[in-house]
């Protein structure tokens, strides 16, 4: 599943995430009648409209292959969200069926095929955003893990990781003083370790801390966990 | 644009109340997390256990509140029922009535300020004192707590003397010693002219009939050791089955309100003085309050009645730490209150039916619950039930049209075609709030849309 982040705006994540998982053997399917998670509407509280937006995933995701999303968000809202909203609907068991097969690519890379080190090189000083919706989840982990494998490459650790970004979907735009605010204390905070790249497994909160940054005039250079590890291993066109 | 109302009040927050909170919130996390992380080698299994033993009561308040009450009663206590704010404040005024009593010296209870009970006795000709130094403070500037156990976390040693100088306490001196020194003085002397000492209950055992009241600064004894009369106020959710709980209970309350390992003063009252006790007061009464909370029960939402009021939720919550508790114009602010202010309120739901839309759903607060309530859940439930009621929501995105492109790929992908029109277009041109309200904080990147697709396609061929 690409995303509507990475579908609209972000296609260089998608087409690092095929060819990450393509370099590790993995056959890449994409199911091209995709859209989205129906996480906006959820979260909105418009549960009727998400609910017609999930349906419409569980029947393009229908074959029985692993789901792989290069968001931690996407992936939370497909195996716990969309429950949720599920709840006492007819169809609830097929939404399960399909939130249990879904992944984050970082920890469908780790804790699914198993793989503990990257190969390649990266020359950065990297900070890792761990983005909320892998809280609970093996997710920040398998990617500080891969991450911290890659040769070359120096983790740096920022204060108050554990708060959000402030990026929260619609809550970014119907709170914009709150979600700006926090989003500006996050960036202080990164840019006291001084990484060269924040790198997260969401594009949500890197579209939303990078856009501040650069609004700030302090540009930030953001990348997606697939971005590294696809440039690790091969050469940038 | 129209935001909505936190975001607003938020923004409006003076930058020295702002830094009052952030410091205040955040050292609070930090200890907690500290006293926990040292101690323990898996302090989740710790939270999650005391969940269990909290929703089995919530989901068993038909049995176990008859138990309390005849457990109460063969205590030698005197058990109230208040199924409403105005209720419970009757019954604390009937039974200063029924004394002669003018004067009351109250411990902190959220519960007393949930019920408004110091308007109504005042207005009553009875005079009602705050004994926690917080609170007393909350009192004699006419304010409101900002937060369930730091109430004045709002401010800054420098408006607090300036508090103290008004109200006649000394000449200004924003020394921490110096101002709790002049409350300790100023409080001694109410203690003694004190008809009735009222407290809370941080929690009411079953089995037993023991009422737990824990403090910090031992005001709660002071009221019970001065007066003759003691009335205590308690949500009636606010239940243990059994003693032994209790271990479980108060370490984790301390560990997650305070960092504490244990709070100072833990008082366990069993009832009235008894034949041969030298001291205590010689009645008791326990007003079990309902107001709202077996509307509660009836919700999907009834496990935030676990809640055992310990204010870790507020001071990991990046969005209260913006705001400040007053932006949630209710007893209980942050996550907690942002559930159950608006569930309280029954059939007055919409009334603060944005409370729950104050959240990046960031999850922060149920990883720190020591009841292990899933608040994220829970704010989300209430944002589909204002959706349903109708309750406009200022700032969210309609999401009808979204549906249906999200729905048909061929609409999708044309639309993802289209939107590059923005790429062209001034953004004071785009007929969309949110792009706006985007773009007041943030640049948009460039609109890519089809872009991975074509590249996909391309590499397939």
């Amino acid at each position: 599943m690409a995303t509507c982040l990475c579908d609209a705006f972000h296609d260089d994540v998608a087409a690092a995430t095929v060819e990450v998982l393509e370099r590790l053997g993995c056959e890449v399917l994409f199911p091209e009648g995709q859209t989205c998670c129906g996480q906006p509407a959820f979260n909105g509280g418009d549960w009727s409209a998400s609910r017609k937006v999930v349906r419409h995933a569980v029947s393009t995701f229908a074959s029985p292959e692993p789901v792989v999303v290069p968001s931690g968000s996407c992936a939370a809202m497909l195996f716990h969200g969309a429950r949720l909203a599920f709840e006492g609907q007819p169809d609830l068991g097929a939404v399960t069926a399909l939130g249990n097969r879904t992944w984050e690519l970082g920890d469908f890379i780790v804790n699914g095929l198993g793989i503990r080190s990257w190969p390649g090189r990266f020359d950065a000083r990297l900070a890792l955003h761990r983005s909320c919706h892998t809280r609970g989840t093996g997710s920040s982990d398998a990617v500080a893990l891969l991450l911290g494998s890659i040769e070359g490459v120096r983790m740096v650790e920022f204060g108050e990781g554990e708060q959000c970004c402030g990026f929260g979907g619609t809550f970014s735009v119907s709170f914009p003083h709150v979600s700006g605010s926090m989003g500006a204390l996050k960036l202080d905070h990164v840019r006291q370790a001084s990484p060269d790249v924040l790198v997260s497994g969401d594009m949500g909160c890197l579209m939303h801390l990078g856009g501040i940054a650069t609004k700030e005039g302090k540009p930030l250079r953001t990348m997606h966990v697939a971005q590294v590890l696809r440039d690790a291993v091969l050469a940038k066109p | 644009m129209r935001t909505q109302p936190i975001d607003r009040a938020a923004a409006a927050l003076p930058a020295e109340t702002r830094a009052s909170v952030y410091d205040g919130s955040k050292s609070g996390y930090d200890k907690r997390t500290k006293v926990l992380f040292d101690h323990y080698a898996d302090p989740d299994r710790l939270r999650e256990l005391a969940g269990e033993v909290k929703q089995h009561v919530v989901e068993n308040l038909d049995t176990y509140l008859p138990a309390l009450e005849a457990r109460l009663l063969a205590n030698g206590a005197k058990v109230h029922w208040a199924s409403t704010a105005e209720a419970a404040c009757e019954a604390v005024h009937g039974i200063m009535k029924a004394r002669g009593a003018r004067k009351l010296v109250k411990a902190k209870t959220m519960v007393s300020e949930e019920i408004g009970l110091e308007d109504y006795l005042t207005k009553r000709g009875i005079e009602s004192l705050e004994t926690d130094l917080g609170e007393f403070i909350v009192q004699l500037d006419h304010d409101h707590p900002s937060h369930i156990i730091k109430p004045i976390m709002h401010k800054n040693r420098r408006q607090i003397a300036e508090t103290f100088e008004k109200n006649g306490l000394g000449a200004y001196d924003d020394r921490p010693e110096e101002i709790t020194r002049r409350a300790r003085g100023f409080l001694r002397h109410k203690y003694l002219e004190a008809d009735v000492g009222l407290t809370g209950a941080n929690f009411v055992v079953a089995e037993s009939g023991r009422v737990v009241v824990v403090t910090n600064e031992g005001n709660s004894r002071f009221c019970l050791a001065a007066t003759r009369c003691h009335i205590v106020l308690v949500g009636i959710e606010k239940i243990l089955p059994r003693d032994r709980d209790l271990g479980l209970f108060l370490n984790l309350l301390a560990r997650s309100g305070t960092g504490q390992h244990l709070t100072v003063y833990n008082e366990f009252i069993s009832g009235p003085r008894g034949a041969g006790q030298p001291d205590g007061p010689e009645e008791m009464h326990v007003i079990l309050v309902d107001n709202g909370r077996t509307e509660v029960l009836a919700t999907e939402c009834r496990d935030i009645l676990r809640c055992i009021r310990c204010g870790a939720c507020l001071n990991v919550c990046p969005v209260y730490r913006q705001s400040g508790g007053h932006a949630y114009r209710s007893v209980y602010p942050g996550p907690v209150g942002a559930v159950l202010s608006p569930l309280l309120l029954g059939k007055r739901f919409p009334e603060k039916a944005d409370l729950p839309k104050a959240s990046s759903l960031c999850g922060a607060c149920n990883e720190v619950c020591p009841v292990n309530i899933p608040i994220p859940d829970l704010l989300l439930r209430l944002r589909d039930r204002a959706h349903r009621e109708g309750v406009p929501s200022p700032g969210t995105p309609p999401m009808g049209a979204w549906a249906i492109l999200a729905t048909q790929p061929v609409a999708w992908r044309s639309a993802l075609l289209a939107g590059r029109a923005i790429n062209y277009l001034p953004t004071a041109l785009v007929p969309v709030p949110a792009l706006r309200a985007w773009e007041s904080k943030r640049t948009l990147p460039p609109w890519r849309g089809g872009e991975f697709r074509r590249w996909l396609k391309a590499r397939r061929k």
